[in-house]
């Protein structure tokens, strides 16, 4: 695993998210807790919503256009929806977000 | 041969070398004790009981001149080492050489003074030494100090002072304190006590410059303008290792020197502990790691076998009657699972953090008894699979029963306010109840409790039920959303008759089952709290739409909307040009008329935002807020100007009224308009409220909508001056403000509160409809102003990606 340094986690705000964009689509890095991350895909499946202007909430974030709440942990929706997104693997370093190179340069085997 | 040992440094962890040499082999050494400071070792930890008075210096000496000359330590106090010689292995003191054998560094940590323009000045000092404490208590009642820091340190200081009568202000960059140790919850209870001891907390507060007069320390400003002024400013934001002297003899140095797991450093004979040390990767501030450093550096001396491991670290915070505890990793990491208990009556919070049926991390406010079982726990791994349920009770209700939820409103004090209109609290309320009031309708004619506004009903429906048990029936309410069992109604009053002024208030004291709430409850507390308590609490964009977080409305593709506002849907060619040049600049797909009299850019990306925005600023236009919960225009027809029926300046008379109300926040959206005769050309009776103007003055109506019902508004009141039109106007929007619930246009509100009561309180009440006003005004003297110039300025960068690999060339 190599890991990518994409930015210091003060960039993000708490319980917000700021996007990162690749050749291959868009990812979205989440900030759950003061010192807490995740990234996940920006794009709902439901119907392409961007996540990264979703409300955060617990570890959780609900997708703008329709309200699909999807867990960061596993990418899973919540509820009675039915899908899933892909999550990649982040990292805080002093500071520092740390996401795997496997989000930028192709699409991790989900 | 005895070996030469030299010690630089009389700290606590080298203190506990020492203790440990010549306690096991008191003759394997000669030592030799050198210390800047021209004392010996005292217990650091405890100058906070000594700031507080409940101990001298004296009691916290933990070696005293006695204990060394026992040992045969030469003692070289209040002398500065200037270098160590790695190679010829001797350290020069400003007094003489000390050849040594093995060295044991031990210089501890600097305390990190923010380079503050004025930081120098006389008066502004660290809390670190006996010396700071010393100057703290010199301070009494009639003075002011400022502690920058919200951490362990800085509240102990700001809490010893303010026991000695002194007026403390701490202030915190970050939105709660202790964060690194306390979650937000647990913050805010703690700001709460330490607010009961008379201190002020300043949060999110950015320091600017310290402020003197004749060299010495006269006020802190911040950023935001604020002068805090003060007698003694106290920094208490971190430590630095002191890693000075290792650097210069070529010792290996990160952050910290670098030592091994056996405290060695890059040199065979050099080792180090202490606040100096960096051990993989990280540096220690807190005391029990470096004890465990300072037995394995001295068994390492002796040649034995010991490893240092870094493990699990739980904090307490030395203040009287502010019960903390947080232990483990209650924040990092995925896989993890909440567990949240809640107690407002008794000010308790407790959160739990498990991973695969292990106990993480902990975190704990108002009762910390079971503080250590939960640390054991942390740091034995031990499965508590089996006692999942019942954990969060503690080690006492293991096997045994679990403990009812408690309900916020059983937890209300006999004088907490539940009716707001009549001036009802609990305890009438639950004396009419033992008097034989069992419903509510008897409760009403006999308290008046939920008689006026009703947005109460809620709350003493649950009075009724706490105090009746089973034989009361409770209509089946709607919770807002599943973090809690209360209404929005329920949550209004408490937010109002508990004072609750930021969101972690709100969770903690109405018994929130979630950590920070949803997207269902989020904007809509958001909404109350702003609403309420316009210069108290502060707008979380993190608990808003994204069309109110980013001031444009998101569209099925992700780009957005962009509508400047047309005041009374008047324009000049200046302002259509530069809405043109955007248009043509940003390849603005669609342009198009809107309802409201003004221009809607449509397809705008996301990234363009501020620079959009920034291009209609220029021109003087502003947001048209098309996109919020809030006032969006006051549409109007050309009255007397032009039209030949007109029967007043009805177009004047919109801008007015939308400069008055632009940028207000309100339940749902709020929209207006002014017809300037009865053949209503602005569509006034169907406004959220509508002023439609006669030969005799102006008729005001509310409650109408075209959306998915259409209503015809009602009349309220018909009024001679446009002064008193727009007064009424004022009132009734701030009743709607503070009695509506989230997402209820204006016609659902006045459903629940009734045509009487409105009338009652913004046309009868001349007085009520003044006050009305007054709140509303000084909400506006806060949000009356362009969001947009606001984001070009401060925010611009938050539009764009954090990171983009798209610029790097393709591979």
């Amino acid at each position: 695993m190599s890991w990518i340094d994409i930015g210091h986690i003060d960039e993000v705000p708490l319980r917000g998210a700021r996007l990162v964009k690749t050749h291959i689509g868009c990812i979205a890095v989440f900030r759950t807790a003061e010192t807490e991350v995740y990234a996940a895909t920006n794009s709902c499946p439901h119907k392409g919503g961007p996540l990264s202007e979703g409300i955060v909430h617990g570890q959780s974030v609900t997708c703008p256009l329709h309200n699909w709440v999807f867990d960061l942990n596993t990418g899973e929706a919540q509820g009675a929806d039915d899908g899933r997104i892909t999550t990649y693997p982040v990292r805080l370093e002093e500071g520092r977000i740390l996401l795997d190179d496997s989000a930028v340069t192709r699409r991790s085997a989900a | 041969m005895k070996q030469r040992l030299v010690v630089i440094g009389a700290g606590m962890a080298s203190g506990r070398v020492l203790e440990h040499l010549t306690d096991t082999s008191p003759d394997a050494f000669d030592i030799t004790l050198f210390n800047a400071e021209p004392r010996g070792n005292y217990n650091r930890i405890m100058l906070s009981p000594v700031l507080l008075g409940e101990k001298t210096y004296d009691e916290i000496v933990t070696h005293d001149d006695a204990w060394y000359t026992e040992r045969g330590i030469a003692c070289r106090f209040g002398e500065t080492v200037a270098k160590i010689d790695c190679e010829m292995k001797v350290v020069e003191g400003e007094n003489g050489h000390v050849p040594y054998d093995k060295l044991v560094i031990a210089t501890g940590s600097n305390p990190f003074i923010i380079p503050l323009p004025g930081h120098d000045l006389d008066g502004v000092i660290a809390y670190r030494d006996l010396e700071d404490t010393q100057q703290m208590m010199g301070m009494g009642s009639g003075n002011q100090v400022v502690v920058i820091g919200g951490g362990l340190l800085g509240l102990e200081a700001a809490a010893g002072m303010a026991a000695h009568g002194v007026d403390v202000t701490v202030v915190h960059i970050m939105g709660h304190l202790m964060e690194r140790q306390l979650d937000e919850a647990a913050g805010y209870l703690l700001k709460k006590s330490l607010e009961d001891k008379g201190i002020k907390i300043c949060l999110q507060a950015n320091s600017k410059e310290v402020l003197g007069q004749d060299g010495k320390v006269r006020a802190l400003l911040l950023d935001d303008g604020t002068e805090l002024p003060c007698d003694l400013l106290v920094m208490a934001v971190g430590i630095r290792p002191n890693t000075a002297l290792a650097q210069e003899a070529g010792l290996a140095t990160g952050r910290g020197i670098h030592v091994d797991d056996q405290m060695l450093t890059s040199d065979p004979d050099v080792y180090a502990v202490g606040e100096c040390v960096e051990h993989g990767g990280e540096i220690f501030g807190l005391v029990a790691p470096l004890y465990d450093q300072a037995k394995v550096a001295a068994r390492a001396l002796l040649e034995e076998d010991a490893a240092f491991a870094q493990k699990t670290l739980s904090t307490k915070l030395k203040v009287t009657g502010c019960d903390l505890f947080s232990a483990g990793d209650f924040a990092d990491g995925p896989g993890r699972e909440d567990i949240v208990f809640r107690d407002p009556s008794r000010g308790v919070y407790k959160r739990l953090v498990i991973e695969e049926d292990r106990l993480v991390g902990a975190v704990m406010y108002g009762d910390t008894a079971d503080g250590s079982w939960f640390f054991g726990l942390i740091k034995d791994g031990t499965s508590i699979e089996a006692m999942r349920e019942t954990l969060i009770f503690g080690p006492a209700y293991q096997g045994g029963d679990t403990a009812d939820p408690l309900s916020a409103v059983a937890a209300l004090p006999p004088e907490a306010e539940i009716c707001g209109c009549n001036g009802v609290c609990k305890g009438d309320i639950i004396e009419a109840i033992n008097a034989g009031a069992n419903d509510l309708g008897a409760v009403r004619a006999s308290t008046k409790a939920s008689a006026s506004c009703g947005t109460c009903t809620g709350l003493v429906e649950q009075v009724l039920q706490v105090t009746l048990g089973d034989d009361f029936q409770m209509p089946a309410a709607q919770p807002i959303c599943g973090c809690t069992d209360l209404t929005h109604e329920d949550v209004r009053r408490l937010i109002k008759g508990q004072e609750l002024k930021s969101q972690a208030a709100v969770w903690q004291e109405l018994s929130w089952t979630t950590p920070n709430g949803c997207h269902v409850c989020r904007p809509a507390i958001n909404y109350y709290l702003l609403a309420d308590w316009p210069l108290e609490y502060q707008d979380d964009p993190q608990s808003r739409f994204v069309n109110e977080r980013k001031h444009a409305n998101i569209q099925k593709d992700g780009t957005f909307s962009v509508v400047p506002r047309m005041w009374g849907g008047i324009t000049t060619p200046e302002e259509l040009r530069a809405i043109a040049n955007a248009a043509d600049k940003y390849d603005v797909p669609t342009v198009k008329v809107t309802g409201g009299q003004r221009i809607d850019l449509l397809g705008v990306k996301g990234e363009d935002l501020p620079a959009i925005w920034s291009d209609l600023n220029k021109a003087g236009l502003v947001s048209g807020h098309a996109y919020s919960k809030g006032l969006r225009t006051v549409k109007t027809c050309v009255g007397t100007d032009h039209c030949r029926f007109g029967t007043q300046d009805s177009t004047g008379l919109g801008i007015k009224l939308e400069k008055i109300l632009w940028g207000s926040w309100t339940p749902h959206k709020l929209k207006l308009a002014v017809s300037g005769c009865p053949r209503n050309c602005a569509e006034a009776t169907c406004k959220d409220i509508g002023v439609v103007c006669v030969d005799s003055g102006f008729q005001i109506s509310i409650g109408g909508a075209a959306g998915m019902g259409v209503k015809e508004t009602e009349l309220l009141c018909q009024v001679s001056t446009e002064d008193e039109a727009i007064e009424v106007v004022m009132a009734v929007t701030q009743a709607y403000r503070e009695g509506g619930k989230y997402l209820d246009r204006l016609y659902k509100w006045l459903g629940k509160v009734g045509m009487d009561w409105v009338k009652a309180q913004v046309v009868d009440d001349v007085e009520n409809r003044a006050s009305l006003v007054a709140r509303f005004e000084l909400s506006q003297s806060i949000f009356r102003k362009d969001p947009w110039a606001e984001h070009v300025k401060e925010k611009a960068q938050t539009y764009a990606p954090i990171a983009d690999f798209t610029l790097e060339a393709a591979e």
